[in-house]
């Protein structure tokens, strides 16, 4: 294998003629050591549970098309809710985000590779035999876990049957399995972050993506402990015949929810941090505009991780808790509204007066960026304890995190994709596709979560498989965008394999974006950089044409930062 | 410039220079400081950062089993059932207790003697602790087996069992690690650039006697 001996050598004068070496298919089925061959199976592993996880989305909307039950039984509709849930937390956003970081953060740090190569590797090679384990349960006699995403006792306990291998176990299994993975990936993040930046690359200097996730990687590490500490006690009432959560037997089960929610809310942030810090990389980009209140935006995400560890309670406004500690949560859920408008500021300041390119990214990032406002706004109301008990369980709640996970999130990991394909793979996607698929998935995830507000606010309960007839209507639009979001991904993937395979190949800017990333090869060679760069500039320096243009932002002369231009 | 001048390549223009602030530590207390940015050749310091960052982000799973304990504790009328004694502090188990906590500091000496390349020292102070934590599983593993309840008798048992019982996974991680270590220093070119595996193991080990301490405190003395 002479591949990675061609890597090093590199030509600093072919940056626009590439006939840079493409990478070769089979190092992604390998055991490598390379954190962007990582963070590509990290990638395309996550997108096929994306696939399985929509597949099951639309199994439910196909249910709920109609208000009586006849496409599924309601066991195996509870399976699907439940997977569905676990699946686009677990091994969607959270992996595939961690794998978009573990390709890019060292290439923006101008590092090598992450910290500890090896730890990255068994991370990542945990997250499929975890991911295979959850499937397989839908092959056991009494199917999977069917008690939602949050497994709450006492009904994760009950369990049909008493068998001692049971879906619920299974989920938890691999949920403790995927934990472990995501806390080795948070180890290396922030040791890579804290110990690998170049010469040069201050902390003030860094793009804010790597604020994002250092940010929500630090919210791994100390909130993830207590869902496995959870789990683990779960696992103990549920197969050992302990009663720790059981009411019955003296036991608590609000304390699960505790211990559940103190990581699984600011899992929200684990996994939006990293989608605002994309906005943060492709808005200035195709505004051609410095990023507005750069610093703002750095401190913010540490402030959003900050106060997101102490709101986790206001998911349990419904579950008895005490009046004292529901104010303390309202006042705390509300107060992280400020550090995030903080950062819908920036953007919005970021592209205003600039010279818009609306290219896929871009279309990608402001549609993402405008639909977090509204799922941001729902988020406050929910905040609000009042109006919370009004909708407490019912779509209105769906609605609003679909909003957050898909219209936000989900939308982000397409721009990040579009943006950085080019980086990635070497070769240009098709700029109709991309249009198309951005269209097809802008106007179905409209269609299908924005009736779930109304639905929710005339008491639509979620989680049931037949409702009400008088609910039909906003039912049908929900699933027939449903359906529309399921046709949109088809353009996607035929863009992207038909891309990788015979796309035109990319310059090492083709954005002319600034950021260490864009100025190596596309794709980088295995070091990364022919040598360790030395970074002489503010970042999203748009106002000066040497930080992404024909001369290379990475000099070793006599140059004086100009850090005020930011300011 | 000259007054803000410092060793690391990361002199920081924000007003966080978190190397200034670093270096006004004592050298022992830095290395478990973040760096304002190491070099890819500093095995030991990314290594010894990345661990204690673990090790911190382990302690949570401890703390939460730490309050359910105490939630529970606190809300149970008739914490023992009708019967049941519960963990009582007896000679036993204190020097049991003492053994383990003795080994922190049997363990810091091992760790200093490779340090100053007295690798024979090394190997004698290591094997103590190693068979001072295994005399404590063994120790643990009579206390239980004399217990008068077990793991489902109640909230104290199946709270009892799994806090000792994981604690003692880490005891038993800890001892392989140990014996990992000193087979590796067998070969003495292994050590001769430092050497991350030993002092990781020694962190870990005083992990684990700090997490007894507190185990013990609320298990046996409440």
């Amino acid at each position: 294998m002479t591949h990675s001996s061609n890597n090093t050598a590199i030509d600093d004068s072919d940056r626009r003629s590439p006939d840079y070496p493409l990478p070769d298919w089979r190092q992604y089925l390998r055991f490598s050591q390379d954190h962007k061959v990582i963070g590509v199976q990290y990638m395309v592993t996550t997108f096929l549970f994306f696939l399985i996880g929509g597949l099951l989305a639309m199994l439910i909307r196909g249910e709920l098309i109609t208000p009586e039950l006849n496409l599924v039984d309601r066991p195996l509709y509870n399976a699907l809710f439940t997977l569905h849930g676990t699946v686009m937390i677990f091994l969607w956003i959270i992996p595939f985000n961690a794998g978009l970081a573990n390709y890019l953060v060292p290439l923006m740090l101008g590092a090598k590779d992450m910290a500890f190569p090896l730890l990255n590797a068994i991370a990542f090679w945990i997250i499929p035999p975890a991911g295979i384990l959850l499937m397989s349960s839908f092959f056991l006699p009494n199917g999977p876990a069917q008690t939602g995403w949050w497994s709450y006792p006492p009904i994760s306990l009950q369990f049909p049957a008493g068998q001692p291998i049971n879906g619920q176990l299974f989920w938890i299994v691999s949920l403790i399995l995927l934990g472990i993975s995501s806390i080795m990936g948070a180890v290396n993040f922030l040791t890579t972050i804290v110990w690998f930046r170049a010469p040069g690359m201050t902390f003030f200097r860094m793009p804010i993506l790597v604020w994002s996730v250092l940010s929500a990687q630090l919210l791994q590490l100390i909130n993830l402990p207590s869902l496995t500490g959870a789990l683990i006690l779960l696992m103990f009432d549920l197969s050992f015949g302990t009663n720790i959560f059981k009411p019955r037997e003296g036991g608590d089960p609000i304390l699960y929810q505790h211990l559940f929610w103190f990581y699984s809310h600011p899992a929200v942030y684990i996994m939006a941090l990293p989608a605002f810090g994309i906005f943060a990389e492709v808005l200035p980009a195709f505004a051609r505009n410095p990023l507005f209140g750069y610093r703002s935006l750095a401190i913010a995400s540490l402030g959003i991780a900050l106060v997101s560890i102490f709101v986790w309670a206001h998911h349990m406004f419904a579950s008895a808790t005490p009046d004292w500690m529901r104010i303390m949560f309202v006042v705390t859920s509300m107060l992280v509204a400020v550090p995030t408008g903080v950062k819908a500021f920036g953007w919005t300041a970021t592209i205003w007066r600039g010279k818009l390119h609306l290219d896929t990214p871009m279309l990608f990032a402001m549609g993402g960026a405008a639909m977090f406002l509204f799922g941001g706004i729902t988020g406050v109301m929910l905040a609000s304890n009042s109006f919370d008990l009004h909708v407490n369980n019912t779509y209105f709640v769906v609605g609003h995190f679909h909003y957050i996970v898909f219209n936000t999130i989900t939308m982000a990991i397409f721009a990040a994709i579009y943006f950085w394909f080019p980086k990635i793979t070497g070769r240009m996607y098709t700029e109709g596709w991309g249009k198309l698929h951005f269209w097809l998935t802008f106007v179905g995830a409209n269609l299908t979560f924005f009736p779930m507000h109304p639905l929710g606010l005339q008491g639509m309960v979620r989680r049931v498989a037949s409702y009400p007839p008088e609910y039909q209507d906003w039912n049908v639009i929900a699933s027939l965008g449903g359906f529309l979001l399921g046709v949109s991904i088809l353009p996607f993937i035929a863009n992207m394999i038909g891309s990788v395979l015979d796309g035109p190949r990319a310059t090492n800017n083709p954005w002319e974006a600034t950021g260490l990333e864009w100025t190596t090869t596309s794709p980088p060679p295995r070091e990364n950089f022919a040598e360790i760069p030395q970074v002489i500039f503010p970042p999203y320096n748009y106002g000066n044409p040497r930080a992404y243009g024909e001369e290379p932002l990475t000099q070793t002369g006599e140059e004086v930062s100009n850090d005020e231009n930011d300011e | 410039m000259t007054r803000f001048q410092s060793t690391s390549p990361h002199r920081d223009e924000s007003p966080i220079d978190l190397e200034r602030i670093r270096q006004k530590f004592p050298n022992w207390f830095q290395r478990f400081l973040p760096s304002g940015g190491g070099s890819h050749e500093d095995h030991h310091g990314k290594g010894m950062f990345g661990f204690t960052v673990f090790l911190l982000s382990e302690s949570i799973v401890f703390f939460s089993f730490f309050l359910t304990y105490a939630a529970l504790r606190l809300n149970t009328p008739d914490w023992l059932p009708p019967g049941i004694s519960g963990p009582e502090p007896t000679t036993f188990v204190m020097i049991n207790t003492v053994i383990l906590l003795s080994s922190s500091v049997v363990i810091q000496l091992a760790e200093r003697a490779l340090s100053r390349h007295h690798h024979s020292r090394f190997r004698g102070l290591w094997l103590l602790t190693s068979l001072m934590g295994t005399y404590f599983l063994i120790g643990q593993g009579i206390e239980w087996s004399n217990l008068n309840f077990g793991l489902r008798t109640g909230l104290v048992g199946a709270t009892f069992y799994i806090l000792t019982g994981f604690h003692g996974l880490h005891v038993v991680a800890g001892v392989i690690l140990q014996v990992i270590m000193l087979l590796r220093s067998f070969d003495r070119n292994n050590y001769n650039h430092g050497h991350f595996g030993v002092s990781a193991t020694t962190l870990f080990w005083h992990f684990v006697d700090i997490i007894w301490v507190i185990l013990f405190s609320l298990l046996y003395l409440w």
